[in-house]
């Protein structure tokens, strides 16, 4: 409370455990009630949750529209896929060899990208991605077009069994939440600061003497490698790793999550991506033409709430 | 490798970049005018097509078919603009980018409610079915060179258009700087919805072409979407000229790094390789071109924009 700032983002303080401890009972809870399907689809949502969080540090806090974040997520698959193809099994190495080689992707496009503002911006992100879904799709040893089947899933030791989608869950749900608090302790720090500041003038914090590119360059490297390991964790899930994982209306799909929760609130890639996912399985469970209902839905979202469902939130709790 | 080959090569891509400037020039002024990112561009393109493939179906008349797709496309886009995008033009890019998203799943999904799921069927016009020998020993479809010869026609149309015409002075006073523009007197608001009017126009022309060429589908706009907008970048956004330059570059380089790469790849290495490798590494190709082009010219080859 004493930063009243808008820079600083207080999350949910004490709360964040008793959510943690209802989101860790679900497993159990789905399973007595007999839908353990819907263990697997909130095991989705986590990864998505990790995923849009992470664009939302760059797309929101940092103000850079990366079109093109998909290919992290996608990159971070295959690198499990194929270490996994070459007998590589075990999560310790392939996760973060996933982390690594999403990170080193985002250093390199970055690099490039940064050097564009804007549209321009948007549209070379897109255009790297682009690059990477071609390479999969022609990567005919891994599959090419039809993507490449996971032999089993990732072994962690310790007797915890990914083969059992609860301790999976549990798994997923515990990498989100180190991943959030992280992404709020690093916003709450001088660099989340500066990243925030670059958003809101980066002329100004370049006279103030600050490294723009280089805290942009950063921040975009970070989310790479943790969209990385959000693909690490989708390729378990799926059990297959596929092109379609990088093409550009996944990171349009990403980018959505991020608006409709809130581009720059703390939660809002989390709120996003369950939104999202939960209204696509509630709407297809009702009708076929879901894709409409959604549709309307989100241009509701673009009239009336513009700030996210973070932003109505905040309205309703502050008056 | 033949000369054949090669001038045959040459041709598609020049039909090719030609379609992707009919879509490329609407995207480029509504985007260079309005400063609106519309995602929505390809929908039009594939309502367009579908209205053509409809009205074939029941007249047999493939003219009657174009020019009713690109008037009942028109309508839509002018309807669209009216009702809802207009609303988006202050709005930041980020709810553009949404509001129009949502717009593909919206008109995807009503194509599919009132077509249904499989694809339909477009015929080329019987007149034009055969090849022409434009050469001895160059025979080219006939049906490509009627689309060759419409897309120079409209792009010198455009041309007048826009650099002839009183309200081509106006779009191009938009796009260069609209406060300006606004403030000597140019009525905007009915400027945007005739320029979204014709931009919708021109992409119903372009997908009725395309429809017996490509499948006309449900999907169909947003692969051809993201070329639009690599061109429009590439070109310098707002900018025809760049609209047009850029389409053909991408024509081309998409069209022959198809044939010839692969051709080339089997001189270097195995056959097995060059079929494997050759069509992604064409697709990559253009957006390597985007990228370099960005790298060096950030603002594309003909910044249209001033200051």
């Amino acid at each position: 409370m004493s930063h009243p700032t808008s820079l600083h983002h207080r999350g949910l303080g004490p709360w964040s455990w008793l959510v943690l401890a209802a989101l860790a009972a679900l497993p159990p809870l789905l399973a007595a009630l007999g839908l353990e399907f819907y263990t697997v689809v909130a095991t989705r949502v986590l990864i998505f949750a990790m995923a849009a969080s992470s664009l939302n540090l760059i797309l929101g806090f940092g103000g850079l529209v990366s079109f093109g974040h998909a290919a992290f997520v996608g990159l971070g698959a295959y690198t499990v896929g194929i270490l996994a193809d070459a007998g590589v099994g075990s999560a310790w190495l392939a996760w973060p060899a996933a982390c690594l080689v999403s990170g080193l992707a985002a250093a390199l496009i970055g690099w490039v990208s940064l050097r564009t503002r804007g549209v321009y911006f948007i549209m070379i992100t897109l255009a790297f991605a682009q690059m990477f879904y071609y390479l999969m799709v022609s990567l005919k040893a891994y599959g090419g077009d039809d993507g490449l089947p996971l032999p089993q899933r990732s072994q962690l030791g310790f007797s915890l069994d990914l083969k059992d989608d609860a301790q999976f869950y549990w798994i997923a749900l515990a990498l989100a939440a180190l991943t959030l608090a992280g992404l709020q302790r690093l916003l709450n720090s001088p660099f989340g600061w500066l990243l925030q500041g670059c958003r809101e003038n980066e002329v100004r914090m370049h006279a103030l003497g600050a490294p723009v590119r280089r805290v942009q360059w950063q921040a975009f490297v970070l989310a790479g490698a943790i969209a990385g390991l959000a693909g690490a964790l989708l390729a378990n899930l799926s059990g297959l790793v596929t092109p379609q994982l990088l093409h550009w209306s996944q990171s349009g799909q990403l980018m959505v999550m991020v608006i409709i929760g809130g581009a720059g609130a703390l939660w809002g890639g989390a709120l996003g991506a369950a939104a999202l996912l939960l209204l696509e399985e509630l709407l297809s469970t009702y009708t076929i033409h879901w894709q409409m209902g959604l549709g309307l839905l989100l241009l509701f979202v673009v009239l009336f709430a513009p700030r996210g469902l973070a932003g109505v939130w905040k309205r309703r709790g502050h008056g | 490798m033949d000369w054949i080959l090669v001038t045959e090569q040459l041709l598609n891509g020049l039909q090719f970049g030609l379609m992707l400037f009919l879509l490329a020039a609407g995207l480029t002024l509504v985007f260079g005018i309005m400063d609106m990112i519309n995602l929505a561009h390809g929908s039009l393109y594939m309502v367009g097509a579908y209205l053509a493939a409809s009205v074939m179906a029941a007249s047999g008349s493939f003219v009657l078919a174009v020019l009713a797709a690109m008037a009942g496309t028109a309508l839509l886009g002018m309807a669209l603009e009216w009702a809802l995008l207009r609303r988006l033009y202050e709005r930041d890019h980020l709810s553009q980018v949404l509001a129009t998203f949502a717009l593909i799943l919206i008109m995807n999904e009503g194509v599919r409610m009132l077509w249904g799921e499989q694809p339909l069927l477009l015929n080329t016009p019987a007149a034009l079915s055969g090849p022409v020998e434009l050469l001895p020993g160059l025979l080219y479809p006939s049906y490509r060179l009627l689309i060759i010869g419409l897309g120079l026609l409209v792009a010198l149309l455009l041309w007048l258009g826009v650099t002839r015409t009183r309200i081509g002075m106006w779009v191009r006073a938009g796009a260069s700087n609209r406060p300006m523009a606004m403030a000597m007197g140019v009525d905007t608001r009915r400027l945007f919805t005739l320029v979204f009017g014709v931009g919708a126009a021109l992409c119903a022309l372009a997908g009725s072409l395309l429809g017996p060429l490509l499948a006309v589908q449900v999907g169909m706009g947003e692969s051809i979407l993201i070329l639009a907008f690599v061109v429009i970048v590439i070109g310098g956004i707002g900018s025809i000229r760049g609209a047009l330059v850029g389409a053909l570059l991408v024509g081309l380089v998409d069209t022959a790094s198809r044939t010839l790469l692969p051709a080339a790849l089997r001189l270097l290495a195995s056959t097995e390789v060059a079929a494997n490798v050759g069509p992604a590494l064409a697709s990559i190709l253009i957006y390597l071109l985007m990228a370099a082009v960005l790298f060096w010219k950030p603002q594309g080859l003909f910044p249209a924009r001033s200051g």
